[in-house]
């Protein structure tokens, strides 16, 4: 009795100790919420009606929920094969792979969106190149198509930290009651990993609710266009701020379902007895020849046709006289991306932490606060802070310190995915018996936990570091004046339509990223 | 111990030092490869640093609207008059000798922006599946069905939005509604700007395009052999728009001077000769030498509509009219 309330007084130390970094995240997160009902609320209540209200707007939400489900559907087929062959096969270079799968998010969209478009016409770089002229990818097909080539790694990333940390010996004590392999897969493997699925997928749909630039270079119209309409043609923030709010509201009903989904589930091993050591499938020949191509062709696509376009494009113009440029660009875009994702990884933990070890109402509020920054609009997630900073806290405007926070902000929900779903992995059990054992919370966390949900933090982290090195409209706001870094030089030469001038920079984005992402993959690979 | 000493003394003295140098802070919609070297010529010049925010002109449009009086920017310049009017009432008039520098088309009624170049509206056409009989007298003969699903346009961007106020003006609401129904009639290419409508002429998406003249001189000169060229229609017809580039100062700047000195530097035969010659846009205060490309000024001024750019200022009407016929 006495042991037990002692257990639960602790407990709640821990959990108070989680509590009040994650009520200030989700505290931040309500600032812009509230900002956009200001300006809502200033609106004139007829013209925003007669505007909503048109047959059109129900089309583009329409055509945004098709986009969403084919984006969805086509990166689950991407990158679900992809995560088992390089985790669960004995493939070879999964390191290398691992990096090649997950590069095509450090490429800018509007590379890819040129890359497909480039494959076609006759002045394409395919028919330059080698002669081929495509047929031009656009509309439903092309815009999903496009999407997801860049977004599929977020699910792949998830997906690889809940495969190589889900225990194995589930899936043989299944086999060993008689399941077949698919079944297996299907009763045992894939309900576990829907937490990571889930993830993945909330973080891809809201992502493709917001798009823009994709969609419109593929000609298809959805919701979002109407908000890059109200900002860029109208300059009307008033109307705009509707507009974001029910983008908002449509995000936060998918957060919504899909917190319900996850709710109630157990995903942690429970028994007692060590976990089978890590084994991965041997590929027969066929099966071999099967993974590599697949392989090959992803890679193809979704690294192979930007980088052609790019060297297409350096091949025009020597890019040595920029380096030193370039240079000091990518220091630039290092100083905020990387201390922004250590900072959106900061925030992340308690906030998953509490919604694995304790759920309540409030730390399901949090955690569906969590993507607030991610579902808002950027554009009017920046003016938001732009508000918030000149009316509270002037010495912070347009500073370096201000650029970092609000992409941690505006990126956390990308850190939380792979640390809640590596979370749920992890067995309570240890961390009640190194608190029984006399470990405080914090000392528990700290050589418990993390060790365990390692894979999941390296993932989180390079999840933001990625999407900051290329991020623009919040730079655009935020930033100190006169800081340009990588992002910001590169839309300076295509927003002239500089295509060629603009290459070095799209390239030094996909390299330096890539090396980064190379590079932390690396360190974790030597902690294994 | 005595290195801690002297950093401190360090930093007294530089805290001490008074910001004798001038600084201006400039909001710059333009991009950098095409300003940076004529901001760094009047910074040699004069002595005064400008700290450059480089970005999108709508972007910085609304982002001037949330700063309101409180905006570090001492200047504004954008792609086009419209985002300049969208911010208006934060502007500060320009002193008048100034202002008589540009013809009072491409300047505010009440003196609060000025052109800083000028461009023209034309129609790029390829090389390869146009030949010169097929090119249109008129923008309005464009609904005819021999241009049926081969014009590209960009109904979203800000230079064809201005051109439908001008088309608006000039002819009419009903007139410009039926050109837009019978565009669409005709199914036209939409591109999301005028970058992708010369991408798409040059890769054969579309063999017309709708786009600003300047475009098309940045795809020759990296690929001289790309296969198209702009074209203008006949003289007079509102087909051949001219727009411009503007800058305002802000109300709310402190170094007014310093922000006119800036100004008056961009209207300078220096800079207005590298608009024509790097930029390859046409000069609004100076004449310019002008690229062998490019139609002298006197052809250039015969062939617009001559359309004094205050008259557009309806941008809400267009937007309206455009989402009416469904475009938008």
């Amino acid at each position: 009795m006495i042991a037990g309330a002692a257990t639960a007084r602790r407990l709640s130390t821990g959990r108070l100790l989680l509590l009040a970094p994650a009520l200030v995240v989700g505290a931040l997160m309500l600032a812009p919420l509230v900002y956009l009902v200001l300006r809502a609320l200033q609106a004139d209540a007829a013209t925003i009606l007669a505007l909503l209200a048109r047959p059109r707007t129900l089309q583009l939400l329409i055509n945004t929920a098709a986009l969403t489900a084919g984006v969805l559907a086509l990166t689950t087929l991407i990158a679900l094969p992809l995560a088992w062959i390089t985790t669960r096969t004995d493939i070879g270079g999964r390191q290398a792979l691992n990096l090649l799968a997950v590069l095509p998010l450090a490429v800018p969209g509007y590379v890819m969106a040129y890359a497909l478009i480039g494959l076609s016409g006759n002045f394409g770089f395919m028919n330059q190149l080698f002669g081929w002229t495509l047929p031009r990818p656009q509309g439903w097909l092309g815009a999903t198509i496009a999407l997801s080539l860049y977004t599929y790694p977020y699910l792949y990333l998830n997906l690889r930290a809940a495969l190589s940390n889900l225990d194995q010996t589930l899936e043989e004590s299944a086999r060993s009651l008689g399941c077949t392999p698919a079944q297996v897969f299907r009763r045992v493997t894939l309900p576990h990993l829907m937490p990571a699925m889930m993830a993945g997928w909330l973080v891809i749909g809201l992502y493709t609710i917001g798009d823009f630039g994709a969609v419109a270079l593929m000609r298809y119209e959805v919701f979002s266009y109407a908000l890059y309409l109200a900002y860029s043609a109208a300059f009307d923030r008033l109307y705009a701020a509707w507009i974001a709010l029910i983008l908002v509201a449509i995000a936060l009903s998918v957060v919504w379902w899909e917190s319900r989904l996850r709710a109630n589930a157990h995903y942690a091993r429970t028994g007692s007895g060590a976990g089978a050591r890590f084994r991965r499938t041997e590929l027969r020949p066929v099966a071999r020849v099967a993974a590599w191509s697949f392989v090959a062709l992803v890679v193809l696509a979704a690294l192979g046709l930007p980088i052609a376009v790019l060297t297409f494009w350096l091949l025009r113009e020597s890019f040595v006289p920029m380096l030193p440029d370039l240079l000091r660009a990518f220091g630039q875009s290092l100083s905020v991306a990387v201390p922004a994702a250590g900072l959106a990884v900061l925030m992340a933990l308690p906030v998953a932490v509490l919604a694995v070890r304790f759920p309540s109402a409030l730390s399901t509020l949090v955690n569906r606060l969590a993507f607030v920054g991610y579902a808002i609009p950027p554009l009017a997630f920046a003016l938001a802070f732009v508000f918030l900073a000149l009316q509270g806290a002037r010495f912070l405007y347009q500073t370096h310190l201000l650029l970092v926070l609000v992409y941690a902000l505006a990126f956390l929900a990308l850190a939380l995915g792979p640390i809640r779903a590596a979370l749920y992995q992890a067995r309570p059990s240890l961390e009640e018996s190194a608190r029984a054992l006399g470990y405080g919370p914090i000392a528990t966390f700290a050589h418990v936990v993390l060790p365990f949900i390692r894979r999941g933090v390296v993932a989180g982290f390079v999840l933001v570091f990625v999407i900051a090195m290329k991020e623009l409209p919040m730079a655009f706001l935020l930033a100190p004046t006169g800081f340009r870094p990588l992002a910001i030089q590169l839309f300076s030469r295509t927003s002239e339509g500089m295509l060629i001038a603009a290459a070095p920079y799209a390239a030094a984005i996909v390299l330096f990223s890539g090396l980064t992402v190379g590079f932390v993959l690396r360190q974790e690979k030597r902690l294994d | 111990m005595t290195l801690t000493r002297t950093s401190i003394f360090a930093l007294a003295a530089f805290a001490a030092t008074p910001l004798t140098a001038q600084q201006l802070t400039l909001y710059s919609g333009r991009g950098e490869t095409l300003v940076a070297p004529i901001i760094q010529a009047f910074e040699q010049e004069t002595g005064i640093t400008v700290n450059v925010r480089y970005a999108g002109t709508s972007e910085l449009a609304v982002l001037l609207q949330e700063e309101g009086d409180a905006t570090p920017a001492d200047l504004f310049w954008g792609q086009d008059p419209g985002a300049l009017g969208a911010v208006i009432d934060q502007l500060a008039a320009l002193p008048e000798d100034m202002l008589g520098k540009v013809p009072s088309a491409y300047r505010d009624n009440e003196g609060r922006w000025i052109a800083t170049s000028g461009r023209q509206r034309v129609m790029v056409v390829s090389t390869e599946r146009v030949s010169d009989d097929e090119l249109p007298a008129s923008i309005l003969d464009l609904t005819d069905e021999r241009y049926q699903g081969r014009v590209g346009w960009a109904p979203t961007n800000g230079s064809f939005q201005l051109h439908v106020t001008a088309m608006r003006h000039e002819l009419g609401e009903e007139a410009t509604r039926e050109w837009l129904e019978g565009m669409i009639a005709n199914d036209p290419v939409a591109f999301p700007n005028n970058t992708a409508i010369v991408q798409g002429v040059g890769d054969g998406e579309a063999d017309f395009g709708l786009t600003n003249n300047y475009y098309l001189g940045r795809f020759l000169m990296s690929a001289p052999d790309f296969p198209a060229r702009n074209t203008t229609f006949e003289d007079g017809d509102i087909g051949n728009l001219l727009s411009v580039a503007a800058i305002g100062i802000t109300a709310a700047s402190d170094q007014q001077e310093e922000a006119e000195q800036f100004v008056e530097f961009l209207l300078s035969p220096q800079a207005q000769q590298f608009f024509a010659s790097q930029v390859n846009e046409y000069p609004v205060s100076h004449s310019a030498i002008l690229r062998p490309d490019q139609p002298a000024m006197e052809a250039l001024e015969a062939s617009a509509p001559g359309i004094d750019l205050n008259e557009l200022g309806d941008l809400e009407g267009t937007l309206e009219l455009m989402r009416e016929v469904g475009l938008l």
